[in-house]
């Protein structure tokens, strides 16, 4: 059987890593200026941020087995400070790497078939999907074949090392989307016609300083017509996207000032002239993926054990209400595993933790282990008469959480404690929010609190419920929020509210938003759903109801 | 027309670690900011620069960056100058024992 993260071959990796040593070299002895370097160290994922290089590494389609997370620990605790953080791109961070060790560390990587290529620069990144792919029981058929395709496809292919700018791609084969793919420069949507399956192309998507969500240009695409169409969108964008502004260098500015008919008919016209040149072989490939990524065989397990520790535990049913999800083998869950401990960092997971994951994939998950674009890792394969086993020992290493999907789950971008671009804090206001919304959350119920610490939006505050845009106003740390976005299959934007808040007066302000949800929602009613009824007016009154008063004082 | 001169320090990354720098009086890096020359007038920020921008071999990106004078030396006069001089703020690995 195809191992299906074989690709990039081993020998390539190598390669890649003695020819970035040789570059690391260079610049130390002053062979290469800073001016040379940056574009060869950013091929291999390593930023300069602000207090330290930062090394980002794909994890594919968010898919890892346990000896790669074993390995993401080690590295974590050989040439870091023990501990990694998951992004919202199904990437790891390593926030402290020094420069002669980085070598040594993607060669270690490339021991488990994981690297730091394409995870920056104007190429197309990691392919992202589902991170329930494969397992979630309303899935139509499992994105990651297809995601793996792409990849193979993208990954050093010469055409597209040099795009206008950045090129996102993620995939979906489930009606609920959890990859927000119309967030994306393209996405695949896996659908059903008549019977047959093919796919749904999105373009145009993305957040940023204009948020644009993403537009279908094709219905449906046969299955074989897939690589080749993908070709003519990318040749299409890589020849009209304009390189003379960067900030209209992505391809949602080309199909918003082109218009998505004219946009279209040009791909139509590269499809025609490329199509003839895909004769198989990308299929061949497909059908091999396919078989790699079979659903696993899960022997059927009595659920009893579940049920009594359910009946008589009330943490662990708890969790298991609130962090479960429901799995295409009923006697089967999948369990999320919160990264979001109330007032700790977002997506960090310390070497300890990422070990106990990776045997606890090994002991009870198939060997699986997933991350999620909310920063959450997943065991995707748990019998139910697992789950009191797992919770005990994820509760021993403070990951037992229950808070998936909860208003303390907050995406935060590292905001300006990491990140050279940040106009301001994201993680310490994630953490008070989580902190203060604590004992009451599980009333509050479904809440999507998102936080990005600059106009970039990668904490995606665009699609929050509540998103919080931290900017720098006049020196001063300043918070604007936006009310009633989606990150789900029906994508949406939220609205601006009006003036934003002080870092001492966001959480406060959020809290007021909660409560005034509290006090406006009819039974059933998840925020979204009340702001589609009321219209976020009374919201507003709440957010600056505060501020009007004391103002008055 | 031009940006008016602000009075500050000159500040990098180091080449090797990553870390925040600071220019000294005498020539050398220094890694607190207290102990930065306090540059006031154009010609010397210039001039500083211009020694920082020689040393690739140890300096990553100088620039100026404007500062206060203290007691105690430079301090930084705005939060993204605060963070670079005293690290991350975040409480971060509380949760796992991990200063």
């Amino acid at each position: 059987m195809l191992d299906a993260q074989s690709n990039p071959t081993r020998t390539y990796l190598d390669r890649r890593v003695e020819e970035f040593r040789a570059q690391v070299q260079r610049r130390i002895d002053g062979s290469l200026t800073e001016d040379e370097f940056r574009p060869l160290r950013l091929m291999n994922g390593l930023y300069l941020q602000l207090h330290a290089y930062m090394l980002r590494v794909a994890i594919p389609y968010g898919t890892l087995n346990a000896d790669q997370l074993d390995v993401l620990a080690e590295i974590s605790e050989r040439w870091d400070r023990g501990y990694g953080h998951f992004t919202t791109r199904q990437n790891i961070q390593y926030n402290w790497p020094k420069l002669p060790d980085v070598p040594d560390m993607l060669a270690r990587l490339a021991d488990v078939n994981l690297h730091a290529i394409q995870t920056s620069g104007n190429t197309i990144r990691n392919v992202t999907a589902d991170p329930l792919a494969g397992a979630h029981a309303d899935e139509l058929m499992d994105p990651r074949p297809v995601a793996e395709l792409i990849r193979i496809w993208s990954t050093d292919h010469p055409e597209y090392q040099f795009l206008g700018r950045k090129f996102k791609i993620a995939v979906t084969g489930s009606p609920n989307d959890r990859a927000v793919t119309k967030a994306h420069d393209l996405a695949v949507r896996i659908v059903e016609r008549d019977g047959e399956v093919g796919y749904q192309i999105i373009v145009g998507g993305g957040l940023g300083r204009t948020p644009v969500v993403g537009k279908v240009i094709r219905d449906f695409l046969p299955q074989a017509d897939l690589l080749p169409y993908l070709e003519a969108v990318l040749s299409v964008y890589n020849l009209a996207g304009r390189r003379d502004n960067k900030y209209k260098a992505r391809i949602k500015i080309t199909v918003n000032e082109m218009g998505l008919e004219e946009f279209s008919a040009l791909v139509d016209e590269a499809f025609a002239r490329i199509r003839p040149e895909f004769k198989g072989a990308d299929q061949d490939l497909l059908a091999e993926l396919q078989v790699a990524f079979e659903p696993p065989a899960l022997p059927a397990r009595d659920t009893d054990a579940y049920e009594a520790a359910r009946a008589a535990d009330p943490v662990f049913r708890s969790w298991s209400d609130i962090n479960l999800r429901p799995h295409f083998q009923d006697d089967h869950a999948i369990a999320m595993i919160s990264l979001k401990p109330h007032g700790g960092v977002p997506g960090d997971a310390s070497a300890d933790q990422m070990r106990l994951v990776a045997a606890l994939a090994r002991k009870f998950g198939n060997n699986e282990i997933r991350v999620t674009q909310e920063q959450n890792l997943v065991l995707p394969h748990v019998a139910k008469a697992d789950l009191p086993a797992l919770h005990a020992e994820l509760k021993a290493a403070g990951l037992a959480t229950a808070n998936v999907g909860l208003a303390s789950d907050i995406i935060a971008c590292p905001g300006m404690d990491y990140c050279a671009l940040a106009t301001a804090r994201s993680i310490p206001i994630a953490q008070q929010i989580a902190e203060r919304l604590e004992d009451y959350e599980v009333e509050v119920g479904e809440m999507a609190i998102k936080i990005s610490g600059c106009i970039n939006a990668c904490g995606h505050h665009h699609l929050g419920d509540i998103g919080i845009l931290g900017l720098d106003r006049a020196g001063v740390e300043n918070y604007q929020i936006t009310l009633g976005g989606d990150a789900g299959a029906d994508l949406k934007i939220g609205d601006k509210t009006g003036p934003g808040f002080g870092y001492d007066e966001v959480t406060d302000a959020i809290e007021r938003l909660i409560l005034a949800y509290l006090d406006l929602r009819a039974e059933g009613e998840r925020f979204r759903d009340t702001i589609a009824r009321t219209g976020s007016e009374p919201f507003k009154a709440a957010l600056y109801e505060e501020e009007g008063n004391r103002d008055a004082a | 027309m031009a940006k008016r001169f602000q009075p500050g320090i000159v500040s990098a990354n180091d080449l090797l670690s990553g870390a925040v720098i600071y220019l000294a009086a005498d020539g050398k890096w220094v890694s607190t900011m207290s102990g930065a020359e306090f540059i006031t007038d154009e010609e010397r920020a210039a001039e500083r620069l211009s020694l920082a921008e020689s040393q690739p071999e140890i300096a990553v990106g100088p620039y100026l960056a404007p500062a206060d004078n203290s007691d105690n030396g430079p301090v930084p006069n705005h939060f993204r100058e605060s963070f670079r001089a005293a690290g991350p703020s975040a409480p971060a690995r509380k949760s796992w024992g991990i200063a």
